[in-house]
């Protein structure tokens, strides 16, 4: 297993929704909210929080810049 | 582990970079320009030349580029990004100058501008980004539209009788005896963008080292001139994309060497 | 007492760009001014005051250097000829829009199209009522000698400068073209990058210090409301012009019975007219106004009271006449306003000019 853990942080009001992230998350970890943030979109959230390495490929992809990448080494 | 234990300061990996503003970029979701954006913020942080980096924004959605990346800005007129860029890099030698200009821009109208910038040998950086339409006018024909390709202004796709080729300029750019480094890359998955950054930040090094112009292609989606969501835009980009502008450097030299060829003739 | 040469008019603005400190030309070959940048060529301004000296394109893109330039806070100017100032009419536009200063020099030819090669006045229009899209003016200024194509280049950055408006010297082929007797100007350093910094720090854009926010030239508004407060901004500006900048010279005026308003190569025609009418008993002046834009309109419309007529001598089809009948028609007097012009490159004999006032303001 992973010796590497992660988390990332959306920012759910700057998120537009455009998945890009959910398809570039090699361990499908984020997913998009049911729920609309104030501007309508269906913001990111980790769905599987446990999976998370901290690739930051989320963040790479993300075009609105809102994703934040933490890690921490087990 | 809980996920509150790992989001500390002390175990942060990836943060918005300093040199973007706050403001939310104006830009469809999925869009390419948000990633280019924030990779030349990115770079110009890492080269930690903030108060040396001027940039042109061009006519077209990237218009508003002065609204996001936080260094001097010039807005010029439609296709005149290298002609701008030319007056402040000259008169301004020891400044690096980006333009950033789309396909619409730079292959189109403002074809004369780039060509004589690029074999001026301007030691500029330009940005080129390519998604073979018109994105903010509302997804008309562009010169780098595909053949067969459906726009607002081809509505039964790219005629060659009646509408010519599309225009390959990045591989005409390479040609040209000023250009130092010409690239082509993309911004679609993580592994093509940090190819990306590393091309940008090669580019912003080669205009500061006065090797002459740097080139870098971006080909990019248009999520809402193609009317597409973002990912299936990603995979029709791969799959019709990249066969006609294929991936990788075109060019990595300095105008100097190429000087000395022509001087033999 | 400066230097004195014998020059060509479009040598000395060469000359007298790179004594006053320009930090850089930007031009295109047109005839009849390609000297202009024969002579900055000539003369590598570049090892002497650091200017730069760039031959572009096409004039597009010799305005849009200048534009990028301008914008970051540099003393820089073009020059070309009629045909190629249409071509710069956008770039002029976005310069007015986005509140630049620079000199833009138009050594005009016959229009339109093509034309000739041959001195025109025919972009008075061009010049003073607009040329691009949008609302706005060009401070303009018009030689009438080689000397005072040497002093308009300083006094055009100055006002470009004062102003942050662009400002055009209207000369044309034959100011151009002669030579004449000039003092040249004392060499003015050129400003450091810090003295940039210092003054107009507050908008060049010369690279973000660690101490303000980011600079942005553009003349883009999206919100019409904020777009019209800029236009009115832009307006004061204007008025603040016409009340402040207004030039003229006033030969033999104080007796006259009628008034040429000529300006350029016009004026120059006039003053000899001046002497052959009044050899003749007519009681003759001219008025040569030195910035079309502002135009000397409240001067005209004072001499309007006093006056029988006016002749408005033009190289063009009757262009500045337009201006004159305005300026006389706001005065309310019953002063008559005519034109007499040549146009197609051809030059006005100071006779012609004389039988002109006979039959148009004396006879009818």
């Amino acid at each position: 297993m992973a010796k590497v853990k992660g988390a990332v942080v959306v920012d759910k009001e700057e998120c537009k929704g455009c998945g890009l992230c959910v398809v570039a998350c090699p361990y499908d970890v984020l997913a998009q909210n049911k729920q609309v943030n104030s501007r309508g979109y269906h913001f990111s959230f980790m769905e599987n929080p446990d999976n998370c390495i901290g690739c930051t490929n989320c963040a790479v992809v993300c075009p609105d810049t809102c994703i934040t990448v933490y890690r921490v080494k087990l | 582990m809980d996920v509150k234990d790992i989001i500390k300061p002390e175990n942060l990996v990836y943060e918005k970079t300093k040199v973007l503003t706050k403001t939310t970029m104006h830009y469809c979701p999925g869009c390419s320009h948000g990633v280019a954006h924030r990779l030349i913020a990115e770079v110009i942080d890492n080269l930690d030349i903030q108060d040396k980096a001027i940039a042109v924004a061009p006519v077209g959605c990237s218009v508003f580029a002065y609204n996001y990346i936080d260094i001097d800005w010039q807005e010029a007129a439609h296709g005149r990004a290298p002609a701008v860029a030319t007056g402040i890099a000259r008169t301004n030698p020891d400044k690096v100058v980006m333009c950033y200009q789309g396909d619409g821009d730079l292959a189109s109208i403002g074809t004369a501008e780039i060509m004589h910038a690029c074999n001026r040998g301007e030691d500029i950086v330009v940005i080129f980004i390519n998604n073979g339409i018109y994105g903010m006018t509302g997804g008309q024909m562009a010169p780098t539209t595909l053949v067969g390709q459906v726009t607002s202004t081809t509505p039964c796709g790219r005629d060659t009788a009646l509408n010519g080729y599309p225009l390959k300029i990045t591989e005409l750019i390479a040609q040209l005896p000023g250009t130092s480094y010409v690239t082509r890359q993309a911004v679609h998955t993580p592994a093509a963008i940090r190819k990306t950054r590393k091309a940008i930040t090669k580019a912003y090094e080669n205009a500061m080292a006065k090797k002459g112009t740097a080139f870098v292609e971006i080909v990019s989606t248009c999520n809402m001139g193609w009317k597409m969501p973002p990912v299936e835009a990603n995979a029709w980009m791969e799959e019709n994309m990249f066969p006609f502008y294929p991936l990788g450097d075109m060019k990595n030299s300095e105008k100097g060497a190429v000087e000395e060829c022509y001087k033999q003739n | 007492m400066g230097e004195l040469r014998l020059m060509k008019g479009n040598e000395v603005i060469a000359e007298a760009a790179i004594r006053c400190g320009c930090d850089g030309y930007f031009g295109y070959p047109i005839t009849p001014q390609s000297e202009v940048m024969e002579t900055l060529m000539e003369r590598e301004p570049w090892n002497e005051t650091g200017m730069v000296v760039l031959q572009a394109e096409s004039e597009i893109a010799s305005i849009n250097m200048l534009y990028g330039a301008a914008g970051s806070g540099k003393k820089v100017m073009t020059s070309s000829s009629s045909p190629g100032i249409s071509l710069m009419a956008e770039g002029i536009s976005y310069i007015a829009g986005s509140e630049l200063p620079c000199v833009i020099v138009n050594v005009q030819r016959g229009g339109p199209g093509l034309g000739t090669i041959q001195p025109s006045q025919a972009d008075y229009f061009q010049s003073v009522k607009g040329g691009g899209h949008g609302d706005y003016k060009m401070i303009v200024l018009a030689p009438a000698s080689v000397q005072e194509m040497n002093d308009f280049v300083d006094l055009g950055f100055e006002l470009a400068f004062k102003y942050r408006n662009p400002a055009l010297i209207l000369t044309d082929g034959a100011i151009g073209q002669m030579m004449e007797k000039v003092e040249l100007s004392d060499y003015k350093p050129r400003m450091t990058d810090e003295e940039i910094d210092e003054k107009y720090g507050s908008w060049s854009t010369n690279g973000k210090k660690p101490n303000r926010e980011r600079n942005i030239i553009t003349s883009l508004e999206m919100q019409s409301d904020k777009m019209e407060a800029k236009n009115k901004r832009f307006q004061q500006k204007y008025a603040k012009m016409e009340v402040e900048e207004v030039r003229y010279e006033a030969i033999e005026c104080d007796d006259a019975d009628y008034i040429f308003v000529a300006f350029g190569s016009s004026a120059r025609i006039c003053q000899k007219s001046v002497e052959l009418a009044r050899a003749k008993g007519i009681k003759v002046g001219l008025l040569r106004p030195i910035t079309l834009y502002p135009f000397p309109k409240k001067v005209i419309g004072e001499m309007a009271k006093h006056v029988k007529g006016f002749l408005s001598v033009e190289m063009s089809a009757g262009q500045m006449v337009e201006d004159v009948q305005l300026a006389v028609g706001c005065s309310c007097s019953d002063a008559k306003v005519e034109y007499f012009g040549r146009m197609g490159g051809i030059i006005p004999s100071p006779s012609e000019v004389v039988e002109a006032l006979e039959q148009k303001l004396i006879g009818g």
